[in-house]
């Protein structure tokens, strides 16, 4: 393996930002490279500063590197200008740590996290002089692996990838070398051996080992093409968080990237149940870390890398049990070292678990706005979704942040669920104008502002059946929320593209035939189509008529109950009728309870995998509606349907 | 019986001035060099702070919504220049030891940034923003022979004005920038180019090394670009002579310099 250093450095003076491509992070592995050890190349395919902070990548680089047998590098997708450059002088993608070139590596392992990044997968298995088909590739090449949230539907990017794993990574990265090590030091190795044995491993996919079948231009099967391939892929769950306590040495950057701080995970999972959410349904059951561990990788954390802020990370880090006492904790623990002033960020907070008790501790070296997410507008659209918070939880969480001398709110909004009315959307408006008038009483320049995204439904959802809106439909609805803000002073409005939410959706719940679409939009140019300034809609819509696909069918049409789904063969433990029927359900504008601190609906998460919920309290966190939605505290006036899990396990 | 009296808040110690006798003002003397060399001025920053903070420095902040730690950086080195003497001035709420300070730091920074001096500056002393005077710079030249670089080099020195356009915000100036050409010499040749060693001024008019490859391009034929830059001193003037601003005078109880 040799460096392309050399060649590299002599240009980096003049592309933006080169310390994106020269490594020498706090935590980075500096052991050089051994052609004697499997060897992972672990790919965040977007810019540096979007990738690095990746934590699911993180853990499984320091997973690799403990092990004897094998080590990993990192590496990014490179901006346009250092790209043309590589292409220029002929230089190959490389690792930031050893700048040893891509194609080297025994696997070059992606992490899908948005589906705008797929043309950006291409590119980089193209720089690093690797087919970007997967028929075309030889024992000369590396595995091209693939796994994160957006590998529960790999079916567009079947073409490209060698390997697809599903869940959680930390076991199955180890068990995918334990046969890659043996196998790259056989002599007689061929690439189809170790494909079926990698296939043989639970939460594997191997894409080429499957075909799908259409009939009258539907997909109507998605099959094994030989015997002795699993027909169902499960996905990989760990049972205890406990046992994995990493990143054990979070990287540290040496420039700036997205949530640049300290972020330790306090548990994965969500059983909230609101029904737009994939990764509450794919990451299921609720499993946290125990709080002790919680302050002592914090604390490690802090004295390692000399952050001033950490964040505790999860899908809703304000139902974590005894979060209170837990935040209080790391900020007497830092304070106690000489660590402090620290502060604490809770991402994804539910509105009806803030408190001003909660506040005033966050609050105790404050920074930045805070953000909430109501994500609908009216209570009945928020029955629909089963995001149960009244709009009193909103405005007590609001009105908490600003007494306790906070200026900005973030509010969270997705606009085109189902069902949705007109008086749907505009009641986000209005939400968002009653916490500026909360604000307003406590600060003059108080200001929130409203950021609204398109929904695109998203596979093993309750959703997944729903026609998503146009384009047009969506940019109707954003100017409706313009209108209605625009004359209040202290809103501010913020909306996602909706022509990217429509290529999101494509890409979604696409299939196979969608490959030869993103391998045009890729050769066309089209790369970090995350990127408003890179991102156009014309590329994708004439790669879908020069295929002979139509948008309509891929996005816009509700899909029935009989249809089969491109990622039928794959599974998240969720049973397909428990997620029909939360569907029909939704449609019935009823809700559902959180199963963590209630008997078992049996969606099909714990009792497939033999698994359970591993949480230290009883009971929820104090405060509000907690995911009822019943005015707990004035006595239930909040009109509420509410299956009991009872009912819904009944069925 | 009387009220129980009122229990007297205890005041937050005050940050404001620099009379506190308890706050002390450190000058930090370190290089840049190999990769961390692309890592930029602010980015620079935020590195110096996790590496105080890792040490648990007791480092000042500001006051208001947002504390700042009271760190100030000296003149900025472009991406890509290495240094053998950039500069950092940091204050401490509390004083303390300054023995084996800069391994300490050293060893918490990446490599090829490593603290070679840390000396405890008195209350008053000038910024190094409105200290510095001139910087000795080593700058490799490529793209031109050697003869043709040193005549370039002849006639730059011997011209008494030499007017460069400058495009600052939008708008472009024209600024006589010999003044701030002190010194100027081809040094020799490098493996792919020529070395030059200039002292260029950095108050008054100004130059950076990349605009003193633009003075030498008009007078070469051939397109001149810029290879390997090294900063090698900063220098305040003192009476007229040229001064590192930070002092080794064996008698300052709180100098401490690292052979480096």
């Amino acid at each position: 393996m040799t460096s392309v250093w050399p060649q590299l450095e002599p240009h980096l003076a003049r592309v933006q930002k080169p310390a994106r491509y020269i490594g020498c992070e706090d935590g980075a592995k500096a052991t050089p490279p051994d052609p004697a050890l499997a060897s992972w190349l672990f790919m965040y395919p977007d810019a540096y500063e979007i990738g690095l902070p990746n934590q699911g990548l993180q853990i499984l680089y320091e997973i690799i590197n403990e092990r004897p047998d094998a080590q990993a590098d990192r590496s990014y997708a490179p901006w346009n200008d250092l790209e043309e450059i590589m292409r220029a002088e002929d230089i190959p993608l490389f690792s930031v740590e050893h700048h040893t070139p891509a194609g080297d590596f025994d696997v070059i392992a992606f992490n899908l996290s948005a589906e705008l990044t797929y043309t950006n997968v291409l590119n980089c298995v193209d720089l690093a002089g690797v087919p970007v088909r997967a028929a075309d590739r030889t024992i000369d090449h590396p595995l091209v692996m693939a796994g994160g949230h957006c590998s529960y539907n790999p079916e567009p990017l079947a073409d490209f990838l060698d390997v697809v794993v599903l869940g959680d990574g930390e076991e199955v990265v180890g068990e995918i070398t334990d046969v890659l090590a043996p196998w790259r030091l056989d002599p007689a190795r061929d690439r189809g051996t170790l494909l079926r044995a990698l296939a043989q491993i639970e939460g594997v996919y191997v894409p080429s080992l499957f075909e799908a079948v259409y009939v009258d231009g539907r997909l109507a099967e998605t099959r094994p093409i030989e015997p002795g391939i699993p027909a169902i892929i499960e996905k990989r769950t760990l049972a205890d968080l406990a046992e994995w306590p990493y990143p054990k040495e979070q990287l540290a950057p040496l420039t700036e990237v997205v949530h640049d701080r300290l972020n330790v995970e306090v548990f994965r999972g969500c059983t909230r149940g609101c029904r737009f959410c994939q990764a509450g349904m794919i990451t299921r059951p609720v499993r946290e870390r125990p709080a002790d561990q919680v302050r002592t990788m914090v604390q490690n954390g802090l004295e390692r890398t000399g952050y001033d802020e950490v964040s505790l990370t999860s899908l809703s880090s304000a139902d974590f049990s005894g979060i209170e006492p837990t935040v209080n904790g790391i900020m007497d623990d830092a304070e106690n070292t000489g660590c402090g002033p620290v502060s604490v960020s809770l991402p994804s907070l539910r509105v009806d678990a803030f408190g001003v008790d909660i506040a005033a501790q966050l609050n105790r070296a404050k920074r930045g706005g805070l953000t909430f997410a109501p994500e609908a507008g009216t209570w009945r659209m928020r029955q629909i979704i089963n995001k149960l918070i009244r709009e009193e939880d909103l405005y007590e969480a609001v009105d908490a942040a600003f007494s306790q001398g906070w200026q900005r709110v973030k509010l969270y909004f997705l606009i085109g669920l189902p069902s949705e009315t007109d008086e749907d959307t505009l009641g986000i408006a209005e939400l968002a104008k009653n916490c500026v008038e909360i604000g307003k009483k406590h600060n003059k320049r108080a200001s929130v502002t409203a950021s609204v995204g398109g929904f695109v439904p998203k596979p093993f959802t309750p959703f997944q059946w729903f026609g998503q809106n146009t384009a047009e439909e969506l940019q109707r609805k954003v100017n409706l929320l313009r209108d209605a803000t625009r004359k209040t002073k202290g809103v501010q409005l913020k909306w996602h593209d909706p022509s990217a939410t429509l290529v999101e959706g494509l890409a979604s719940r696409g299939d196979r035939r969608l490959g030869p679409v993103i391998e045009d939009v890729w050769r066309a140019g089209g790369v970090f189509q995350e990127w408003s300034e890179h991102f156009d809609l014309e590329r994708w819509t004439t790669a879908m008529e020069t295929h002979g696909l139509s948008v309509d069918d891929y996005v816009y049409r509700h899909r029935t109950e009989d249809e089969a789904q491109p990622w039928d063969h794959l599974s998240a433990g969720l049973h397909k009728d428990f997620l029909w029927q939360d569907w029909q359900d939704a449609l019935a504008e009823v809700g559902l309870e959180d199963c963590r601190w209630t008997p078992c609906y049996d969606c099909g998460a714990c009792t497939g995998y033999g698994i359970e919920h591993v949480v230290a309290s009883a009971t929820p966190p104090a405060g509000g509606s907690q995911g009822t939605g019943q005015d707990l505290t004035f006595n239930g006036a909040t009109p509420v349907k509410l299956l009991t899990a009872a009912e819904a396990g009944a069925r | 019986m009387t009220e129980p009296s009122a229990p007297i808040k205890a005041t937050e110690p005050s940050n404001k001035g620099i009379a506190n006798p308890e706050r002390m003002r450190l000058r930090v003397r370190f290089t840049k060099q190999g990769k961390i060399r692309f890592v930029s001025h602010r980015d620079l920053a935020r590195l110096m702070e996790r590496a105080f903070r890792k040490l648990r420095l007791p480092v000042a902040y500001t006051e208001g919504f947002s504390p700042r730690p009271k760190f100030s950086f000296g003149l900025a080195l472009s991406v890509g220049h290495e240094s053998e003497a950039e500069y950092l001035d940091v204050e401490l709420a509390t004083s303390i030891d300054l023995e084996d300070l800069p391994s300490r730091l050293t060893a918490v920074l990446p490599d090829g940034l490593a603290v070679t001096a840390v000396r405890e500056m008195p209350p008053g002393t000038a910024s190094l923003q409105e200290a510095i005077a001139c910087c000795l710079w080593n700058i490799e030249v490529l793209g031109v022979p050697a003869p043709e670089v040193a005549a370039a080099v002849a006639v730059v020195c011997a011209a008494t004005t030499f007017e460069l356009e400058r495009e600052r915000k939008g708008k472009t100036t024209v600024v006589d920038v010999r003044p701030a050409i002190l010194e100027l010499e081809v040094a020799g040749p490098t493996n792919n180019g020529v070395q030059l060693v200039a002292v260029l001024a950095t108050e008054k008019v100004s130059l950076r090394p990349a605009e003193l490859i633009r003075v030498l391009d008009r007078e070469t034929t051939s397109d001149l670009s810029e290879g390997w830059v090294r900063r090698i001193t900063q220098w305040t003037l003192v009476d007229g002579e040229r001064t590192e601003p930070i002092s080794f005078d064996a008698s300052t109880a709180h100098a401490l310099e690292r052979a480096s």
